[in-house]
């Protein structure tokens, strides 16, 4: 997960709240929180970085919540919510 | 709906403080209908004539564009019926606005449903309240059910898969609940549940069409055994009292992740509410939607902590969160206190000490014909009588 490179899926939009954001897919009509900003910068950051790990860093997650990022990143990917950049 | 990493605080009282903008915004283009529902929330039939012209739907659009409004459920009335209504659901589309529209399937014609199944953008729901003609044409009106089932047909056909099937759970249709399943399935559509709510005509409807106790926890044990493949927009609530919380956020949204924008424009609080004490503005005041939606009194109100009133003492607030505001409202109940439907039947107790004291009724009323009123409150309406209780 956190070694490859991730993007936003096409059909799915990101708006930023106080809590976090929110993460709507068009296709699915699948509606997810993300419930820190923190989560949120990493997320935005996933296009511009060539793995999740280094989204991760440039976001500021520290290496020991950096575990946690990976599942909330997974749990994203298995809702179809992220696409693999290579897969795509 | 899910919760992605674990939340310093709950989300629920992030969500209860508001949002930039909606999470879901109902959106009723018109009053005008071809049916007349005895349950009708916004007692539709009439259209108005100060309704929003075709360029004043569309910058509410470009506002909800700004905003990042996901998607609209627009409804009515019968959203069909207006002249524009393609137009405005392909301007919205355009606009990274999806459409999720609510419809009696009058006008879902092959052509239409070939149209639907052609983008993700648009989704469609379809009303039915019974199984069987019997059961849903004594509240929709004659022929509404085949006319529905046909609508239904005609999406199949065109391969849209996931539409929703959405039926209003009643006395009469609760038995009903396997059949429905059970139709949605055979178009592969998707079931939504919703609650019967005393707004508009169903105010009148109410006392003899509300789900009994012991149907609400036949309906409770149905829709966790279901869980996420039945939809319920987050109707049922207040049953999360029984046990464990349905799926969904299990909050009243009123004016924190939900508002109502009806055919002339008013904002209300929720799509159960059309009534003065809860309408927030007009998308045509200055500053528009977004203003109402962020600065209005109203609104700023409902996002601070609700008082429990005479649930605070209760151990299952926490999960009921005190239910359903215009439930309360138009059973004339205080809003500081139990559900009418209460688990535990402190609304039902409160009903029946409620005595003669005057019920609030909806600010708007388009019926066609002179609604069914139940005669046994038409005293309230006397000056004498508000007099004497006030």
């Amino acid at each position: 997960m956190l070694d490859r490179g991730w993007r936003l899926a096409p059909k799915v939009a990101l708006r930023p709240e106080p809590f976090g954001a929110l993460v709507y897919h068009f296709g699915t009509r699948r509606l997810s929180f993300l419930k820190s900003r923190l989560l949120l910068d990493v997320v935005s950051a996933l296009a511009d970085h060539g793995s999740a790990r280094d989204a991760c860093r440039a976001a500021g997650v520290a290496e020991d919540e950096m575990p946690r990022y990976e599942r909330a990143l997974a749990t994203l990917a298995g809702s179809g919510m992220i696409v693999a950049r290579d897969a795509a | 709906m899910s919760a992605i990493a674990t939340p310093a605080i709950r989300l629920v009282d992030q969500l209860e403080s508001g949002l930039d903008a909606p999470i879901c915004l109902t959106w009723e283009l018109t009053y005008a209908c071809n049916l007349a529902c005895v349950h009708c929330l916004s007692s539709s039939g009439r259209r108005d004539p100060r309704e929003l012209t075709t360029a004043e739907c569309m910058a509410v659009i470009d506002e909800l564009e700004r905003m990042q409004v996901f998607y609209v459920n627009i409804g009515g009335g019968e959203p069909t019926v207006r002249r524009d209504f393609w137009e405005l659901v392909d301007y919205a589309v355009e606009h990274r606005v999806g459409v999720k529209f609510s419809t009696n399937g009058s006008r879902i014609t092959p052509e239409v449903a070939a149209r639907i199944a052609r983008t993700d953008y648009v989704d469609v729901q379809v009303s039915l309240d019974g199984a069987t003609a019997s059961v849903n044409d004594r509240v929709r009106g004659p022929g509404s059910f085949d006319t529905a089932i046909r609508a239904m047909e005609n999406l199949a056909a065109a391969g849209f898969r996931g539409f929703k099937l959405s039926v209003v759970v009643t006395r009469e249709n609760v038995p009903q609940l396997d059949a429905f399943k059970g139709l949605a399935d055979r178009f592969q559509a998707q079931l939504r549940l919703t609650r019967l709510r005393p707004s508009g005509r169903g105010a009148d409807v109410w006392d003899e069409l509300h789900p009994t106790a012991e149907q609400q926890r036949a309906l409770y044990e149905w829709l966790l055994y279901h869980g996420e493949s039945v939809l319920t927009g987050d109707s049922f609530f207040h049953l999360g009292g029984y046990g464990s919380a349905l799926p969904g956020l299990n909050l009243c949204g009123a004016g924190r992740v939900v508002c109502l924008i009806d055919p002339i424009g008013d904002v209300y609080a929720c799509p159960f509410v059309i009534h003065d004490e809860f309408r927030a503005g007009n998308v045509r005041d200055p500053g528009g939607f977004a203003r109402v939606w962020r600065e209005s009194e109203l609104f700023t109100e409902l996002r601070h902590p609700q008082h429990a009133g005479a649930c605070a003492s209760c151990g299952l607030f926490d999960k009921c969160r005190g239910g359903c505001m215009a439930a309360k409202f138009f059973t004339g109940l205080p809003l500081a206190g139990p559900d009418p439907e209460c688990v535990l039947g402190h609304g039902e107790r409160l009903l029946a000490e409620r005595g003669d004291s005057p019920i609030p009724k909806p600010s708007v009323d388009m019926s066609k014909r002179a609604p069914r009123r139940v005669s046994a409150r038409a005293c309230d309406e006397s000056p004498l009588a508000l007099l004497r209780s006030p």
